[in-house]
């Protein structure tokens, strides 16, 4: 006999363990299914979580290493200890995922490991590592069963010569040289690792800027300190052949509009020229749920599928793959499943790359603003000019506010500079409110802080900056 | 129990309506049957009754928006204040109140959400009418314009969430409240050549800015308004007994003499309570009605006709109403009368019989809707009531008003009441 559910959710990512909470707390029955064994998808094991863990050890090092002796702290050369390194990144992780067990204990979510497939309306079946297959039985199942490393055709991945992020997070010691296919944040982040920690690092990218889809003069600015770490780009350049021995790889490095060919050794290999949503096994097919031609499953606004009582969030699903978008439809999935309203502001969805400096945006760039024939205004303002950024020696970057030149309403900003991730919330929240940049200009910012050149950018809106 | 209101019947080939003011705001009680909504369609204004007793919880149709016949206008929640009060707060409260039966409901079919989600979703974008809940603060930027332009932040319809006000909500506001310029047809009317013999004879003598501002002033009240004059005529016998008996008493105790204006402006604030419209003025597509009666007395220097206002004229005593006068009258003349004390007038007194005027048409003094002339009392003969002819000093009083928003019933009976309280005093003590 079936267990009975209100909710199954198949997946315990961001998207879904935050989904089964969410309406665990609305009181429904929930059960979540994962197929690994541990919670939190790829961002907590293999993504969000370990990537910064090893982007904090390896900034701290090049900081040590670079910058204290400038402060007079003297310390000889730094050493970094590989092993103790993951040992970290894993406690970080382990730390993580043991937390969200402690969640569904207490919100009262079931949790099956398994793989999970869909055999109908209501009927879910999970198939343990370790013994037999059962059935789950539930009023409405979310599919969330986020993404997975895309490869593209004629790369193979052995995660030993050639990497994907799972492999790049774990690398035992860091590599003489590694070339990262792919000019994303995924490629960036984990090129910043190996490069803070020694490593020589050549960036292949088919367009001809990094960072696709930011703001293009963000994209500028931080190609540019990029370089001044170390960073080699090879941009407008396609790969056209790569063979992996077991302690190099050649690259056949290609223009992307054809012409001379040219080789590229290097120890390792990321490839990180993005992700696809994942659905294998989960029986879509013959229940006739499709799924387009990026592989994700089509959703009417309340996150339903075609097929009634089943929805999908997260990867799977159209939108930026973000580990917090994941989480904004969890919950309103939820909440709709508990016949509250649900939806989500998909204007103000922060993005962050956790680069040094690190970048953060959230809303439309200048591109997408006069492609959209928006009349706007633009203020800037420079760390170089912010007393705080003086103070910590890291005046790299700007912020930038894009308004609508007759409303003033903020419609996008793009920041580049410590703490960029952090700063960009109280633009976030200004946007859900349909606020003003005078609004922000006139808001008082403590003193030092790093987010006074966000109200200066505002100011600069209107060309009333004070400090520039 | 939620009770809706809608649009009734509006007759014959009328399908819609502008909603004209609601009578009620949410979270005001309602008794059955009382007006609660006006409704203005090109033939007629109606009133819509409440269909139930309790309280007023939302409007879902705002003043000047056009609703069907059946459409919502609002709801009431039946029963009593206390009851309907807790709904009436914030939105997301009150979603969670509202949805927690249709939860319920809910779990029993997940697809049957959808629906659920359609019926009150609205108030999550906020859509739909604004709560009456205290509003929130007003962001900084919003503040600002409300403190540089003097913006009446009550008038303004906020979009944001939650019907919060923006900035570009003031901007809208302002945009849409100024004024159009009055256009002054300033044709350079080209002067008649005239002949040199009596070219000879002429003087030019460049007009004073007060005199540009007067011609001004009178040119752009006649192309504004529709303005009408109505008049009437007073027997000013009982004032003058009073005055005559008084005069002394009242100069020795106040200190001012005891003139007829005083009377004129009491007699003008008891009328003007009573027909509200000719203390009201127009701005852009609103009448705003003022429940403050500053009167401007009109007053005449060399330089040309200055009105000072005498302010909460209807709070002052005839004393202090004379002193206001005198005190204007000498500073008007010596040319010392401050800006703001020629400012915020809602009505307008003018004398012409000082001069010797037995009637005239005064021209409005805008944007006021009304202003009364006085001219000359003369000796007339006039028919008593028991059919004698007795000589009586008669004042004619002129009435011009703008027509575009009082009416001629209106003007009259002002008029009227006017005549009434003067040719009776004791009406005023009696407030009759």
């Amino acid at each position: 006999m079936a267990e009975q559910f209100d909710v199954v959710v198949v997946g315990a990512g961001p998207g879904g363990y935050v989904c089964a909470i969410r309406a665990a707390q609305l009181g429904l029955k929930v059960a979540v299914v994962e197929k690994r064994e541990t919670f939190g998808g790829t961002c907590l094991n293999v993504g969000c979580i370990p990537s910064k863990a090893l982007l904090h050890v390896s900034e701290r090092f090049h900081e040590a290493a670079h910058a204290f002796a400038d402060m007079g702290i003297a310390c000889g050369r730094p050493k970094i200890d590989v092993g103790k390194m993951q040992a970290y990144k894993d406690r970080v992780v382990e730390a993580n995922v043991k937390g969200i067990q402690f969640l569904f204990r207490k919100n009262g979510v079931t949790a099956f490991s398994g793989t999970g497939r869909i055999l109908a309306p209501g009927r879910v079946r999970v198939a343990p590592s370790d013994g037999a297959p059962f059935e789950l039985s539930a009023e409405a199942i979310v599919i969330a069963t986020g993404s997975e490393v895309a490869t593209p055709p004629g790369i193979d991945i052995d995660e030993r010569t050639v990497l994907s992020s799972t492999g790049a997070l774990s690398l035992p010691k860091v590599p003489k040289s590694l070339a990262v296919i792919g000019a994303g944040v995924i490629g960036l982040e984990l090129g910043s690792v190996w490069r803070r920690l020694g490593a020589e690092v050549t960036v292949i990218e088919y367009l001809d800027r990094i960072l696709p889809g930011m703001d293009a003069e963000v994209a500028r600015v931080m190609q540019r300190e990029l370089k001044k770490q170390g960073f080699a780009f090879r941009l407008g350049t396609k790969v056209t052949a790569l063979k992996a021995a077991k302690t190099t790889a050649t690259l056949t490095l290609e223009p992307a509009d054809g012409g001379e060919a040219e080789t590229l050794k290097a120890e390792k290999v990321l490839v990180a020229v993005g992700r696809r949503p994942f659905t294998r096994g989960l029986g879509l097919e013959d229940i006739g749920l499709r799924t387009d031609e990026r592989g994700r499953i089509p959703v009417d606004e309340n996150f339903q599928t075609e097929i009634p009582g089943i929805y999908a969030i997260g990867d799977v699903v159209p939108g930026p793959m973000l580990a917090h978008k994941a989480e904004e439809e969890g919950v309103a999935v939820a909440e709709i499943l508990a016949g509250l309203p649900g939806e989500i502001n998909h204007e103000v969805i922060p993005a962050v790359v956790y680069t040094a400096p690190e970048v953060a945006s959230v809303g439309r760039t200048e591109e997408q603003l006069e492609e959209a024939g928006v009349e706007y205004a633009a203020g800037k303002f420079s760390f170089m000019a912010n007393g705080r950024a003086k103070a910590m020696g890291a005046t790299a970057g700007f912020v930038k506010i894009l308004a609508e030149k007759e409303t003033d309403r903020v419609l996008g900003a793009h920041v580049v500079g410590p703490m960029a991730g952090e700063m960009i919330h109280e633009i976030a929240v200004l946007m859900e409110f349909g606020g003003s940049a005078e609004d922000l200009a006139r808001t008082c910012h403590a003193h030092p802080t790093l987010s006074e050149a966000v109200r200066e950018a505002a100011m600069a809106v209107s060309g009333r900056a004070i400090h520039s | 129990m939620t009770v809706e209101i809608r649009v009734p019947a509006l007759g014959e080939s009328v399908t819609e309506a502008t909603i004209g003011q609601w009578f009620r705001k949410p979270g005001e009680s309602v008794a059955a049957d009382e007006p609660v909504v006006e409704l203005e369609t090109d033939k007629v204004t109606i009133e819509v009754p409440a269909p139930a007793s309790g309280v007023l919880k939302d409007i879902a149709a705002e003043t000047g928006s056009v609703v069907e016949v059946g459409a919502l206008l609002g709801t009431i929640a039946e029963g009593d204040a206390a009851e309907a009060g807790g709904s009436g707060r914030e939105a997301p409260s009150d979603e969670e109140k509202e949805e927690a039966p249709a939860a319920t409901a809910a779990k029993a079919a997940p697809s049957g959400s959808a629906p659920a989600k359609e019926e009150t979703g609205g108030s999550g974008a906020g859509t739909g009418g604004r709560k009456a809940s205290p509003p929130p603060a007003l962001s900084p930027a919003v503040r600002r314009l409300v403190a540089e332009k003097n913006v009446d932040i009550t008038r303004v319809r906020g979009t944001g969430r939650g019907g919060r006000i923006l900035k570009e909500d003031v901007l809208r506001h302002l945009a849409e409240a100024a004024r159009p310029e009055p256009q002054p047809t300033q044709a350079v009317s080209a002067r008649a050549p005239v002949p040199p013999e009596d070219a000879a004879r002429e003087e030019r003598v460049k007009m004073s800015r007060l005199r540009i501002t007067i011609a001004r002033r009178l040119k752009e009240a006649q192309n504004t308004a529709a303005m009408l004059t109505t008049f009437n005529e007073v027997d000013m016998t009982e004032v003058m007994a009073l005055r005559g008996a008084y005069k002394e008493l009242f100069q020795k105790k106040h200190g001012v003499k005891l003139g007829f204006m005083s009377f004129f402006v009491r007699a003008v604030t008891n009328a003007l309570k009573e027909i509200p419209a000719i203390n009201a003025e127009i701005d852009g597509d609103e009448i705003v009605y003022k429940n403050y009666y500053h009167i401007g007395v009109a007053v005449g220097t060399e330089k040309g006709l200055v009105v000072p206002v005498v302010r909460e004229a209807d709070t002052l005593s005839l004393a202090e109403i004379e002193k206001a006068i005198a005190d204007f009258a000498g500073r008007a003349r010596a040319g010392r009368l401050k800006i703001e004390e020629m400012q915020g007038g809602t009505f307008t007194i003018t004398n012409g019989g000082v001069y010797g005027s037995l009637m005239s048409t005064p021209i409005l003094n805008m944007p006021q809707s009304g202003i009364l002339g006085m001219h000359k009392i003369q000796q007339r003969p006039m028919v008593m009531p028991d059919g004698s002819i007795q000589a009586r000093p008669m004042m004619y009083l002129a009435l011009t008003y703008d027509h575009r928003i009082v009416d001629g019933k209106e003007a009259v009976t002002f008029l009227v009441r006017v005549k009434e309280f003067l040719e009776d005093p004791k009406r005023l003590i009696l407030d009759l």
